[in-house]
């Protein structure tokens, strides 16, 4: 499953980013590195970007690129 | 001899907080050459032998942004003698991923560990003896906002400098992937040089900027070391060395922080952000937000009350006042010392010219003002979340949302709000469609053509769908621009959302009178001098001063009028009006009623409210062409306070005649659309 597939409050483990590029580089850059834990906390008023915590801080990505991030419950 | 020490940071560190108090107010802004990257350069107050660089702010020393790469270029290129990495102590897991990109190009490296105040508060602990340890930097705890800790910092840093004391080297990767890594930097010549071994993390990396430097004999032997490093890291050493760092940070963090043991907390900010963004609440705290911010800069009827002016327009009143008794006393010294007509002239065009800036001023700085606070408070980053899902259909950030709806009361302010967007791309793109929003200036220039032209419809929907249509053109522009002009460039929605915090007023001050002088020094120039210009070219022909009919402005009009057929409107009063409002748009108004029968100046005013129509440019307009004039001059190059406004933005001269080139073609082919359906179909 992907962080998309999370809902608000629910935790996951990056298990590996799907992407390439400068978009995978940006995503691990700011942390979310195989292992770590996420947390998605909210959706934006209109349903997307989304807000996660990650590493003691608030994140906001959009929804398509949450479907890169494969997490484990 | 002086040093030069670089402030290095994420964004939202405090690393501007930490700027100005270690500079005050002796600073320099300008631009990194070729980008819309803001330069910020000043001296230790304390010791006017350190210059300070500022270097903008990144999470990274990664080749895909440009403010990323201005500031590894700098820190790599220019060599200062010490760089300062401030670290947010509230998230300094992530902060820490800078520090050991900085530390592997070898600069020696002070780390400023600020929010000290805040993470205390927490009840947490940052071990800075033991970090500094392992490091081998010094490690000083600082609190930018109360100005604690500065001077130990700044002494650090100094010593630091002078002694040339580096970094250690750690051991961030596994034994496989720092041999591949030894392996490109001994294929690049000495495997010991450390910009060697900085450029080999970076083709490790893939990095295709450093990878262009590599002499062409290396090349062949380099690429296939940078494939054998990627097998070494199991299929992908960019991935493997990203996550290397972040390994080696968790230890860190785990060896030098103690958390309170509470757990996570909600903090104010938590509590604040869950009003602030909630499903139901985000949008309607957002429009009120936006609304005051465009009302107080703008609006005659402030919080709709009639008659009262805003913050903004009550300074610009009082400013136009003052600057218009100062002219007139001027002026009138100059007919009293019996100067000739064209020196009364002259002295008046240039005391406009000035005049022209000034009343600029008051918008800029109470814009500013509210800009800065919201910036500095987080939620500017906000504005993004919320607005991107409408936005990134144009290509554009959710931020670009501002500078598009400030467009609406004037260019100038609207167009330097630019600088508020996360990527050089997005400034750009934003920059050029920011003036087809219909300024306050331009609604003379549709109320004379409604009152004239349109008399017997319904005008309120002629004005409006001017209106309409220069959004629609700067949507379309966007999507344009995007796919042809800058397809290479991605554009992505990761980032951060800062804590949000109370800015400091000092912050706050310096950044709007920063903006306050910028415009006024760097666009003023191109404001005075293009005023001046036009008035010379409208009062005088080649035998001496006369009526703007037999001017050189009107020969030029004349010279120039065919080019306008295609649109509806060759004629040369209609092309001398296109380049009068350049000075201002509302000059046209003005400019037509000279031209056209030399009505009295109540007159000019009340076509300008919309109160009288201008019957005589009905020699000339129909309501194609009429409608075709009005989006040209929507849509054309603004006036030239917002081109130097551009300048002042872009940092260059080459990327603003770009801008305005697009601005005057996309104008001449929509006006020309108009005069050929209008005529097809009316």
């Amino acid at each position: 499953m992907t962080l998309r597939d999370l809902k608000p409050g629910q935790k996951g483990k990056v298990s590996s980013i799907g992407t390439t590029g400068a978009m995978k580089r940006r995503i691990m850059d700011m942390g979310v590195t195989p292992g770590v834990e996420i947390k998605v906390i909210k959706a934006a008023p209109l349903g997307d970007p989304i807000e996660v915590n990650v590493r003691g801080y608030e994140l906001s990505l959009r929804k398509d690129e949450a479907a890169q991030i494969q997490v484990e419950m | 001899m002086s040093i030069t020490i670089a402030l290095a940071g994420n964004p939202n560190c405090g690393k501007t907080t930490l700027f100005n108090e270690i500079t005050g107010s002796r600073q320099h802004v300008g631009n990194w050459p070729g980008v819309t990257v803001e330069k910020k350069d000043g001296v230790y107050k304390k010791d006017r032998e350190v210059i300070i660089m500022d270097l903008p702010g990144t999470y990274s020393l990664s080749p895909y942004s440009a403010e990323e790469i201005v500031a590894r270029d700098y820190i790599v290129k220019e060599k200062p003698d010490a760089v300062i990495n401030i670290v947010d102590g509230t998230s300094i897991e992530r902060n820490l991923y800078l520090t050991m990109q900085i530390m592997e190009t070898r600069i020696p490296m002070v780390v400023a560990m600020n929010m000290m105040d805040e993470v205390e508060g927490r009840g947490d602990k940052i071990d800075c003896g033991r970090l500094s340890e392992i490091l081998g930097a010094p490690v000083v705890p600082i609190a930018a906002r109360t100005g604690k800790g500065l001077k130990e910092l700044m002494d650090a840093a100094v010593e630091v400098a002078k002694k040339g004391v580096k970094p250690n080297r750690l051991t961030v990767f596994d034994s496989q992937l720092a041999d591949a890594i030894s392996s490109i930097a001994d294929a690049l010549g000495d495997a010991e040089s450390e910009e060697n071994c900085w450029k080999a993390i970076k083709l490790a990396e893939n990095d295709e900027i450093i990878a262009k430097t590599v002499p062409s004999d290396k090349q062949a032997a380099v690429e296939t070391l940078v494939k054998a490093a990627d097998k070494a890291a199991g299929g992908d050493a960019e991935a493997k060395i990203a996550d290397s760092r972040y390994q080696f940070i968790a230890k860190v963090v785990k060896d030098c922080v103690k958390k309170s043991g509470k757990g996570h907390q909600e903090t104010k900010s938590d509590k604040l952000d869950k009003i602030l963004t909630n499903r139901l609440l985000a949008l309607p705290i957002f429009a009120a937000v936006m609304y005051l911010l465009f009302a107080c800069t703008f609006s005659e009827n402030f919080l709709f009350i009639p008659e009262l002016p805003s913050p903004g327009v009550w300074l610009a009143g009082i400013v136009e006042e003052a600057w218009a008794f100062v002219a007139d006393g001027a002026v009138g010294v100059a007919e009293g010392m019996g100067a000739s007509e064209w020196a009364v002239g002259l002295v008046t065009s240039c005391l406009d010219g000035v005049g022209a800036v000034f009343g600029f001023l008051p918008l800029v700085l109470v814009l500013f003002l509210l800009m800065s606070f919201l910036e500095d408070s987080g939620y500017m980053a906000r504005v993004a979340f919320v607005m991107d899902r409408i936005f990134r259909h144009f290509g554009l950030s959710g931020r670009s949302f501002i500078p598009m709806l400030m467009g609406f009361g004037c260019s100038v302010p609207a167009l330097m709000a630019s600088r508020t967007l996360e990527s050089d791309k997005d400034r750009k793109i934003t920059m050029m469609i920011t003036p087809f929003m219909s300024c306050g200036a331009k609604l003379p220039i549709y109320a004379m053509f409604a009152a004239t032209l349109f008399a017997d419809s319904n005008q309120t929907m002629v004005v409006f769908s001017v209106y309409m249509l220069g959004i629609i053109v700067a949507i379309l522009g966007a999507l344009i621009l995007n796919k042809f002009a800058f397809k290479s460039e991605t554009s992505n929605f990761i980032m951060e959302l800062p804590q949000y915090r109370i800015p400091t007023l000092k912050s706050v001050l310096i950044h709007a009178w920063e903006k306050v002088k910028g415009f006024a020094v760097k666009a003023g120039t191109v404001i005075f001098a293009s005023t001046v210009l036009i008035w010379f070219l409208s009062s005088f022909n080649f035998g001496g001063m006369c009526d703007m009919e037999e001017s050189l402005l009107a020969s030029v009009g004349n010279g120039i009028k065919w080019i306008f057929a295609p649109l509806g409107f060759a004629d040369w009063r209609a092309s001398v009006g296109v380049v009068t409002g350049w000075i201002a748009k509302e000059n046209i108004v003005a400019t037509f009623g000279q031209l056209f029968g030399n009505v009295s100046e109540e007159t000019v005013e009340a076509v300008m409210a919309g109160e009288e129509g201008l019957p005589a440019i009905t020699e000339v307009f129909n309501q194609v062409s009429a409608y075709a004039y009005m989006a040209f001059n929507l849509l054309c190059m603004p006036c030239f306070a917002a081109v130097g406004a551009m300048k002042r933005e872009y940092g260059s001269w080459k990327w603003t005649l770009r801008a305005v080139g697009f601005q005057m073609a996309t104008a001449y082919i929509v006006a020309m659309l108009i005069n050929i359906v209008g005529n097809m179909i009316f």
